[in-house]
This record gives structure tokens, sequence and C-alpha cells, in this order.
């Protein structure tokens, strides 16, 4: 019972991961909490539903998902964020705006789309798996792959090439970084595509675990997904994966003993302990800003 | 006469309201060893920020053998080899010395001159060769700073500007960095060098500017300042 619990918790927590690492990365990069980021997962969902909904199949619907939401969010950067960068903002500036950008979304999805729930197929759907003497479904089974899969590709990007160099380069001093000759703004851009990809990918995963889309479907998964990347400790990547975990875990765990009410509660719970013994999160590293 | 390799032109430059940079004229030639000399708040970074591109200018030219870099991006500029040792050093300390590097060469495609570059640093700097996998975070004053100049190489510019290489440095050290930039020179890049310590920048230059409040005040072959009463006064610490 508890194992079935929690290999359920790390099947939705994997995609809760998925989330974080899209706050991590931009957090890492230029020490903004993107606000918008709940608003964008939901855009991508929506952009799979359209394909789907235009009969295209899935496969097709994922990476028009991707694609679309990567824009979106690179678009954001470039128009909202970028002149405000120029322009040496204060950072809560920034906030505030990502913050407008996120209800501009999801005002632009119920216009479109209009605010009620609508089907989504489910993904993958092949039967069950018995694992380790527990029953899982193949969508799930798929879901945690997927999301895996997409957090490995991510880590080898930003270990092992040249983009992702760049990348932690301009994360540690991105003054440093434009005399070497990197072009930080492309990399700021690049990393604004990531973090919308990855977001597209959770959407289309979580719309398919629960069949449904809705245009305000971002604010509790952003909010979980923030909540992975602050407990694993905010820019870093495999803090925001054990993060994910973490959550998903508790959120399972508390909805079979406590009751189904206690799914989000449990979670901030989760976080509060772990902040109160390490402030900077399980893998932050102490003292991120020094002033 | 040599070629002319950098040119600055009644460079402006402003941070905010401050003007930092009134009117700043100097030359660079091929293979040459010019030193900047001034005191704090002299105008010497702003300089140095000015040409790679970091710091915009209000007024004037900077021209690189010939091309106008003025209002070029600072990636660009490094490309067309102008290579920098920031003051304070800035290598990234989360990385790696050998990332550090590669970072370094950021701007170069071809992989085979890239390797011909690290062992050129690595046998500049055998320190750095035996900390390749150890974060630059944790490496010793002395060490950063080589890597800056390392990481700097990695560009193989034609220019390199090295901004205070001395600061915070004990003296064998000193004496150590100085070494290496003209070794350095010798093997065929030209050097722009700011430095705070005026005596050992003008003992290896061969040219120096002093720099006051924005403006140039001197400028001379660097024995010829060497000699120069005000010089000495007021860099040296000397006044005999």
């Amino acid at each position: 019972m508890i194992l079935e619990q929690v290999l359920n918790g790390v099947m939705l927590g994997m995609v809760y991961a998925l989330i974080a690492v899209g706050y991590s990365l931009v957090f890492g990069i230029l020490k903004l909490l993107n606000m918008a980021h709940g608003s964008i997962y939901a855009f991508g969902a929506h952009m799979a539903l359209f394909i789907v909904s235009m009969q295209f199949g899935l496969l097709p619907a994922f990476l028009f998902a991707i694609l679309t939401t990567g824009i979106i969010s690179v678009l954001m950067d470039r128009i909202i964020l970028a002149p405000l960068r120029a322009k040496n903002a204060p950072n809560i500036t920034a906030l505030i705006s990502v913050m407008g950008v996120s209800y501009i979304i999801q005002n632009m999805m119920m216009i479109i789309f209009d605010s009620t729930k609508k089907t989504f197929p489910k993904l993958f759907d092949f039967g069950n798996v018995v694992f380790l003497g527990v029953t899982l479904t193949s969508t799930q089974i798929a879901m945690f792959l997927i999301a895996l899969t997409f957090l490995v590709l991510l880590t080898i990007v930003v270990n092992y090439t040249k983009v992702g160099l760049a990348m932690r380069a301009s994360r540690e001093n991105a003054r440093a970084a434009n005399m070497m000759g990197i072009d930080v703004r492309g990399i700021v851009t690049f990393t604004f595509f990531i973090s919308g990809m990855c977001a597209a990918v959770a959407g289309v995963l979580v719309s398919g675990y629960y069949q449904m889309v809705y245009s305000t479907m971002g604010t509790e998964a952003g909010l979980k997904g923030f909540s992975a990347a602050v407990l694993g400790g905010i820019g870093v990547l495999h803090g925001s994966v054990v993060g994910g975990i973490i959550i998903g875990v508790a959120e399972a765990l508390a909805v079979t003993y406590l009751g189904g009410s206690f799914r989000s509660a449990t979670a901030y719970i989760v976080l509060f302990i772990v902040l109160l013994i390490r402030p900077s999160g399980l893998f932050g590293k102490d003292n991120i800003v020094k002033v | 006469m040599q070629k002319k390799m950098l040119e600055v032109i009644d460079l402006h430059t402003n941070y905010g309201s401050i003007e930092a940079l009134k009117g700043i004229n100097l030359e660079v030639y091929e293979d040459e060893i010019v030193t900047l000399i001034g005191s704090n708040g002299a105008g010497k970074s702003t300089t140095l920020s000015s040409i790679t591109g970091i710091v915009p200018s209000a007024s004037g030219q900077i021209l690189f053998e010939g091309t106008d870099i003025t209002k070029m991006k600072a990636s660009d500029i490094t490309k067309l080899g102008i290579g920098v040792s920031p003051e304070g050093r800035e290598v990234f300390g989360g990385l790696s010395v050998q990332e550090n590097l590669k970072i370094g060469a950021y701007t170069r495609k071809d992989k085979r001159e890239i390797a011909e570059s690290f062992e050129m640093v690595y046998e500049l700097f055998p320190r750095l060769a035996e900390r390749k996998k150890q974060s630059a975070g944790t490496l010793s004053g002395g060490e950063q700073q080589m890597l800056a100049i390392g990481r700097a190489l990695m560009s193989k510019p034609k220019l390199l500007l090295l901004d205070e290489p001395s600061m915070g440095l004990a003296p064998n050290l000193v004496d150590l960095i100085f070494e290496l930039i003209v070794r350095i020179n010798k093997a065929g890049t030209t050097i722009l060098l700011i430095e705070q310590n005026a005596n050992m920048a003008l003992q290896i230059a061969d040219r120096g500017y002093v720099l006051e409040t924005g403006k140039v005040t001197l400028s001379d072959d660097a024995k010829v300042l060497q000699a120069n009463d005000d010089v000495r006064k007021a860099y040296l610490g000397s006044a005999e």
C-alpha cells in the first residue's frame, strides 16, 4: 500500500520535476522567479489540445506544443523582460511583469478556448504493468519515462555541450561571460525556450494523465513545480528533480492517509519543514546571493 | 614603424551622470607592451571596458586594425582578436579550470587549434595543468590570476588586455606574473596592461600613458616615464 503510493508519487513527481527545472533554469541565469511558468505550462497543454482536436494525433500535438510554448516563453522575454533588463530595472519590476504576463496568457486561453474543462486523450493506453507487486497504468509509466527522458536530455545539454557550458558560465557571471565572447542575450533566449519546452512537455503529460485541460490548470501545477524547485534549492537542476519527487510522494501519501483535501497542503508542509532545516533548499548553495 | 593595432580617439564614457572618460587618446602598435597607469578612479578600467564593448561609450572612436569597433557587441570584439583578463579576475568559480579555459575559446571553431591553445596555456602555467579538474573557486589568488590570463589567451587574441594582474598578489607571485606577461608578448601577442603597480608595469612596457581623472596627462616611452619626476612622485613612490 505504501509502496504503491510512493510509486504513484514518483511518477507524478517526475512531472513536477520537469516543471521545477523550468523555474530553476530561468532563476539560475536571471535571478527571476518566472511566475508566468504555470500559465505557460497551461498554454502548452492547450496547444496540444488544439492539434488533437484537429485530429492530427498525439505526436504532432506534442511537437507543436513544445515549439509554440518555447516560442511564447521566448517572446515574453524579448518583448517584456529584455527591455527591462536593458534599463537596469530592479528585479521586482520583472517579477510583477511576469505575474501580469501570467494573467494575460490565462485570459487569452479563456477567450480562445473558453474556461470549461475539456477532455484530453489518454497518453499511451496499453493496459497495466505490474512492478514490485504494484500495478501501474501505462499512462503513468509513459508519463514517468517521457519526463525522465527530457530531464536526462536537459542534464546532458547543460553539463556536456558547448551551449550548456555557456549557460553555466552566464549563470555564474554574466559580465565575464560576455567578455569571453558569449552572447549572453542569446543564452537567455535559449534558456527561456528550454524552460517553455519543459513546461509544455509537463503540461501535455499531466493533461494526458488526468485527461483534462482547462485554462487555470497552471496555477496549481505552477506552484507545485515552484515548491519543488525551492525544496531542491532553486537554480540547482538535480535539486529540482529530487524536490519534484519529494512533493509528488508527499502528495500521494497525504491523499491516501489523510484524504484528498490534504493534497496540496501537504506539499507545502513538507516544503516548510525542509526550509526550516535547510533554508536554501536541499542542494542549494548557502548564501546564494552575496551582498 | 610597426603596424598600428589599436587606436582610441577622443573617447568619452559616462556612468550615469558621471563623466568617467573625458576624451582619451591612445595607440597600441603591433608587438608592443603598452601600459596605462594612474591612481584609483582615473579611468583605467573604464577605458578597458569601453574597448571590450562591455560599457557603451558616449562619443569618440575605437579602431582595432582599422575596423571601427566602437559600437560593436562584446562577443564580436572577442572574435576580432581582443582578449581580456578583467580586474578582479572574474573566473567562473563553480566551473573547473578546464571549463574556464574552454569558455576562453568559446568564439573559436577549429578543434585542433583549440587543442594547441590548451597545450600552450598549460605549458605557460603548469599549475593550471595540475589543477585541470579542480573548480576555479578553490584556486589561490595567484592561480586564479593565471587562469584569468590563460582564459584570455584561449581566444588566441592579437591584443591582450590585462587589468590589474598583480592586484592582491604576494611579491614573488607578482614577479612571476610579470615574467609570464613578457613571455606572452615575446611569443607574438600585443599587450595593453593596466596597473596600479606602475613600477613593475613601466619596467616591462615599451610605452606608457598616465591617466588622471579621465584624461591622458602624459604619454611617452616607458623609460622616459620612469625617469620623469612627476611620475616618480605620484606613482613610483620615490621623490629622489
